[in-house]
């Protein structure tokens, strides 16, 4: 890998602020209320057997993945989490696929085999959720590297949280990519919490942006409940990225609607702050900035048939075969 | 004795060497209020505090090399790492630097942490919360290993492993923590490298570990009806083995199986096979069999899941083959 000399000065980001056209904040819209009866949903059919293992809902975070898909694009790449179903459906995921891997069908995007925690769409350009906290920061640094080999003009954005910033592999992502110049967003939601870890108990320094100019990148802090914000911040970091001036860092502060997964109640999280953050809902702050009210209306009435009709087709859908598994494990 | 469940055992283990020993302390990622996520380490932060008690940064690799610094200036401390996929990541500190910094510095120091972890498939979590990676471990020398099948083992060799000076990987399996067993009120150890026979037999040996143990026991049973006597032998401890107790039930059936839930290829289940076959040859009726999972990650569905890992009816299955 060649870099360009000399380095350039990696000041705290700033985001440019233009406005941001109604086609925009609809798109947005569509992706974070898809997300939220997703999530509502898939809580369902859990509670009623339809699904097994780890659910991980990303309540009250769903403007991040909505604001940030919605200024890349369809070529662009991202990497996802264990918490993962709002980026999928925010990089254009089929929510028929979506429903069917959760509930372990054959016609889900796995093939049953991944289940909720890790589905991958290589239709979209998602390269995958990933049960192993960390491990999407350097696989999403690798693939903007590819993209530097083959010269593609492209852009890896790349979700991860407060807890897998913990990870040595963080920092060592963070500098290969500075080093490097590679065209990499890091979107850390900062959801305040690692299953029950507050983020003041595992962090030194809890200004999380401030990693960024550390290791030679803005690091930029957005209100992750607005969608907005994650928007504009993440367009510049694309722009900035395609332009050849290497990754950005960005902190979208968040808070989760509920305990780790499913089955947390998550009873030690401090109730008043919990309260305030709900306050301030991702959904509310969007409808609000948005002028066409009846469009609001017309894209919740969309989203819950999709979602009733994903649902549909995966409970007709099959089990996937057993045979057919056999047979295809390969010798290695 | 008390009836007590595999969980509460390793967690009364636990109690009474952070007691015993103000050296022993333990970290790992939720294990101070939360209590972990399988409810092992419930309650000890509330007697020793979060000095003792420790809430790790999500940061394995760190926090596992940590311990093994920890243990060089004279603690005891226990990790904990949630499942046994995740210890891919501190590989270095268990294979590089906690398995051979006695040998290296000539014995002049050395490790005596216990890394505790979980695996297992049978719950639905997927190809990387599922397997069985023991074998990364038993091919390093230097490493003890320990996978205990019953409350009461857990709890002895729990002792056993915090109080021995080598570094111990000390694994439980998910779908054994609730299950229920005898457990004497008094303090025992059960020692490091004893397997042990936990129901004799004349025509088949079975030699497992971990939960396969029950899945053994319950194949036994149901071949008794058959007129087929299995003895089962609970290895335990995988490092060091016990292999007089392999060679002996061995030697007295004639017949060996070996029966483990971790993929066959490369699986501890060849090296048992090839070390029976080199001590007793001549006293076998035939070759040593492997009743093993299948060569493949674990699939989310759960039907998938099912064939994956070996069945009480698998068991059989080889057992009767070869009667
Ligand atoms: C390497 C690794 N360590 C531990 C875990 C268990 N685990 C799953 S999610 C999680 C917390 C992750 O916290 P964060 O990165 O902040 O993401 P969030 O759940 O808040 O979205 C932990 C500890 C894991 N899956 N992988």
């Amino acid at each position: 890998m060649t870099k360009k000399s000399p380095k350039k000065n990696a000041a705290k980001g700033k985001v440019s602020s233009p406005g941001v056209s109604e086609k925009i904040l609809l798109k947005m819209y569509r992706s974070a209320y898809a997300t939220r009866q997703f999530e509502l949903k898939c809580m369902d059919l859990y509670r009623q057997g339809f699904i097994r293992g780890y659910l991980h809902p990303y309540l009250g975070e769903e403007a991040i993945a909505a604001g940030a898909c919605a200024a890349i694009r369809p070529e662009d790449f991202i990497v996802s989490t264990h918490r993962g179903h709002g980026h999928c459906i925010s990089k254009g995921a089929d929510l028929k696929l979506m429903v069917s891997e959760i509930m372990g069908r054959a016609t889900g995007y796995c093939k049953g085999r991944g289940g909720s925690m890790h589905i991958s769409s290589k239709e979209d350009n998602n390269l995958g959720a990933n049960g192993i906290v960390g491990a999407g920061i350097p696989i999403g640094t690798g693939a903007a590297m590819g993209i530097k080999v083959k010269k593609s003009k492209q852009v890896v954005l790349v979700f991860f949280s407060d807890g897998a910033a913990n990870q040595g592999v963080f920092g060592e992502s963070l500098n290969f990519a500075a080093a490097f110049e590679l065209p990499v967003i890091y979107m850390l939601e900062n959801n305040h919490y690692a299953v029950s870890t507050p983020v003041e108990c595992s962090f030194g320094n809890c200004d999380l942006a401030c990693k960024g100019p550390a290791y030679g990148m803005p690091g930029v802090c957005v209100d992750g409940n607005d969608a907005v914000e994650v928007y504009l911040a993440t367009k510049s970091a694309a722009e900035r990225a395609l332009n050849g001036e290497g990754p950005t860092l960005i902190e979208a502060k968040t808070y989760r609607h509920g305990g780790h997964h499913i089955n947390d109640p998550g009873l030690y999280m401090d109730q008043e702050v919990l309260a305030e953050w709900k306050a301030r809902d991702p959904l509310d702050i969007l409808r609000s900035k948005i002028k066409g009210k009846k469009k609001i209306q017309e894209i919740e009435a969309h989203v819950e048939s999709e979602l009733e009709e994903a649902i549909e087709f995966a409970k007709d859908s099959p089990q996937p075969s057993v045979d057919e598994f056999l047979d295809s494990i390969p010798n290695y | 004795m008390a009836e007590m469940m595999y969980r509460e055992a390793l967690n009364r283990a636990l109690f009474e060497e952070m007691r015993r020993d103000p050296s022993v302390f333990i970290m790992g990622e939720n294990i101070g209020e939360r209590g972990g996520s399988y409810k092992v380490t419930e309650g000890l932060i509330k007697e020793f505090g979060p000095e003792r008690v420790i809430d790790t940064p999500l940061a394995e690799a760190t926090f596992t090399n940590a311990a093994v610094g920890a243990a060089l200036v004279g603690t005891r401390p226990i990790v904990e790492i949630l499942f046994v996929d995740f210890t891919t990541l501190p590989m270095d500190a268990l294979v590089n630097q906690a398995a051979k910094y006695k040998f290296m510095s000539g014995g002049q120091g050395q490790v005596p942490m216990v890394l505790r972890t979980q695996g297992g498939a049978g719950n639905g979590l997927a190809a990387q919360h599922s397997q069985s990676l023991e074998a990364l471990f038993y091919h390093i020398p230097g490493l003890k290993l320990v996978m205990p099948s019953t409350p009461y083992d857990a709890y002895g060799l729990l002792l056993s492993a915090i109080r021995d000076d080598a570094p111990t990987i000390f694994i439980e399996h998910k779908l054994l923590y609730m299950t229920k067993g005898e457990v004497p009120e008094e303090e025992y150890v059960v020692p490091m490298g004893e397997a042990d026979v936990k129901r004799e037999g004349e025509d088949v040996t079975l030699v497992t570990y971990s939960y396969m143990t029950l899945k053994c026991l319950e194949a036994a049973e149901l071949l008794e009806k058959e007129g087929i006597s299995v003895e089962v032998v609970d290895l335990r401890t995988l490092k060091p083995l016990d292999e007089e107790t392999i060679l002996e039930s061995a030697r007295k059936t004639g017949r060996v199986i070996i029966v483990h839930e971790a993929c066959k290829r490369g699986g501890i289940g060849g090296d048992i096979a090839a070390m029976i076959m080199e001590n007793a040859y001549d006293d076998l009726d035939g070759p040593v069999s492997r009743v093993c999972g299948l060569d493949t990650p674990v699939p989310y569905n759960l039907e998938l899941e099912k064939v994956c890992v070996p069945t009480v009816e698998d068991i059989a299955e080889a057992v009767i083959k070869i009667t």
